[in-house]
């Protein structure tokens, strides 16, 4: 399981750069969004922890379309599926390494971007904070979408199409609970547990559905 | 085929193609009338009942828009169930049930969302507002969108309906945490106002032509399950029979 975890590791890494085109396009979505806005400072304060968010979530999209679909050309999904450790289990490890790979980098990344959206210290805090908490969800989601979309030949669009609205609660409640942070009357913690309560109950889901998604697609 | 072997007398009879069409030929006439009868009762209902005091005219959009908008979360409800169907026991006929009632929630939905944009203009003055209700029902229609062109995407019908029934189970479990966040995030649209614990708070003059107006809705439903269903199995079938003609062909050749 650890090789295992460090193989996919070394291969988001290096191979491709898909960790690094990830941060990219999370710097370029947020880099937009001021020239359609306006750089009204103010402005982009009060929205910008919302804009980080959102481009978290569609940069962590970006690369899930790949979890599976490399070991399926390959060959070594078919591998993975014949291997005596329960399938869950290696799905869950792939998608932790998946998160280290592209999440964790955004999540580094936000900081920089929060200074650029002339967010304050409490409020990049918070979406960081947040980000770490909430991008897991994300990926497990995603893992079902990818299992689903294994099989497609072009499943790229259509994962992302999927995933999204599920995704939805995540993003209320993280960027609920980054507001939460910088206005005074709302209290953090509820909005922030209820994230946390997500991604430990898609930790959970997520892996058993795209485990049951890549064995009944291999037949 | 003698009428004895038709007969169904347990759920997995149903597995049986030709039986179930048999029964479809036999149930669709009368659900058909069932439904044109109750459409016809509920719509008289619904204009000769008054109007609202305050809305006027416009409550009757009520009687599409409410009916529509609970079949659309039972038609998502009658997938999950063919979902299971199809992942537990591998029942034939859950693939073709699954796949078919897709469209027809996405129809109901996009009627609920429609007549509530209708509705929406003279009463809040807006076509659409990001309402609790209003969004994690457009999250509902994006995601039968969604289930439909993963199943389009596919060319092995029964590998797309067991890879989409995990995607509808996984969907139905979070259609419940969409409808709660978003319900705590944001809100607008009226509270629940039949079902509720300490009785319907709703007048009995709308009451009567709404509530059979919901069982028209639920009829014409399930009617136009069945014969999508039976639409679905014939293409199959016309489907294996170009196939294996084909073969056929390139044999002679």
């Amino acid at each position: 399981m650890i090789a295992l975890f460090l193989r996919d590791l070394k291969l988001s890494i290096r191979a491709g750069g898909g960790a690094l085109i990830g941060v990219l396009f999370f710097m370029t979505i947020v880099a937009v969004i001021p020239f359609g806005v306006g750089p009204d400072l103010n402005l982009l304060a009060r929205i910008g922890p919302a804009i980080v968010w959102i481009g978290a979530l569609l940069s962590a999209l970006l690369g899930l379309d790949r979890l599976f679909q490399a070991e399926r050309e390959d060959g070594s999904l078919d591998l993975l599926l014949m291997h005596e450790t329960p399938l869950v289990l290696t799905v869950a490890v792939k998608c932790l390494a998946h998160w280290v790979g592209t999440s964790l980098p955004l999540v580094i990344a936000s900081p920089l971007l929060g200074l650029f959206m002339n967010m304050d210290e409490t409020a990049i805090a918070a979406v960081m904070l947040t980000l770490i908490v909430g991008s897991p969800a994300i990926t497990f989601i995603g893992a079902v979408g990818a299992a689903v979309a294994v099989v497609l030949p072009r499943g790229g669009l259509l994962v992302s199409i999927l995933v999204l609205p599920l995704t939805v609660p995540v993003l209320i409640f993280g960027v609920s609970a980054t507001y939460a942070a910088v206005q005074e009357p709302a209290p953090f913690m509820p909005p922030f547990l209820i994230l946390v309560a997500i991604t430990l109950f898609f930790a959970a889901l997520g892996p058993a559905a795209a485990a049951l998604a890549l064995r009944n697609s291999a037949e | 085929m003698s009428e004895n072997s038709l007969a169904i007398t347990k759920f997995s009879d149903l597995a049986n193609p030709t039986r179930f069409l048999a029964l479809v030929a036999r149930v669709l006439p009368w659900m058909a009338g069932t439904t044109a009868l109750l459409f016809a009762l509920g719509l008289y209902l619904g204009f000769a009942a008054e109007g609202d005091y305050q809305q006027g005219e416009t409550v009757r959009i009520m009687y599409v828009h409410v009916p529509a908008a609970w079949l659309s979360m039972m038609c998502y409800t009658v997938m999950a169930a063919s979902a299971i169907g199809t992942l537990v026991w591998r029942h034939p006929l859950a693939d073709v049930s699954a796949k078919t009632a897709a469209p027809l929630g996405a129809g109901f939905t996009l009627i609920a969302l429609i007549t509530g944009s209708l509705w929406g203009k003279p009463m809040w003055g807006t076509w659409w507002v990001w309402d609790a209700r209003l969004t994690s029902v457009f999250v509902l229609f994006l995601m039968y969108l969604g289930l439909i062109a993963l199943n389009r995407a596919m060319d092995d019908p029964s590998k797309a309906a067991r890879v989409s029934a995990v995607l509808i189970l996984v969907g139905f479990v979070n259609i419940p945490i969409i409808k709660f966040s978003v319900e705590w995030w944001n809100t607008l649209h009226q509270p629940a106002s039949v079902v509720r614990l300490d009785g319907p708070t709703i007048d009995p003059e709308f009451l009567r032509p709404l509530l059979v107006m919901a069982v028209a809705f639920t009829v014409l439903f399930f009617t136009l399950h069945l014969a999508a269903m039976r639409n679905e199995i014939l293409r199959r079938r016309v489907s294996a029979q170009r196939r294996l003609a084909a073969r056929m062909a390139a044999r002679e050749a």
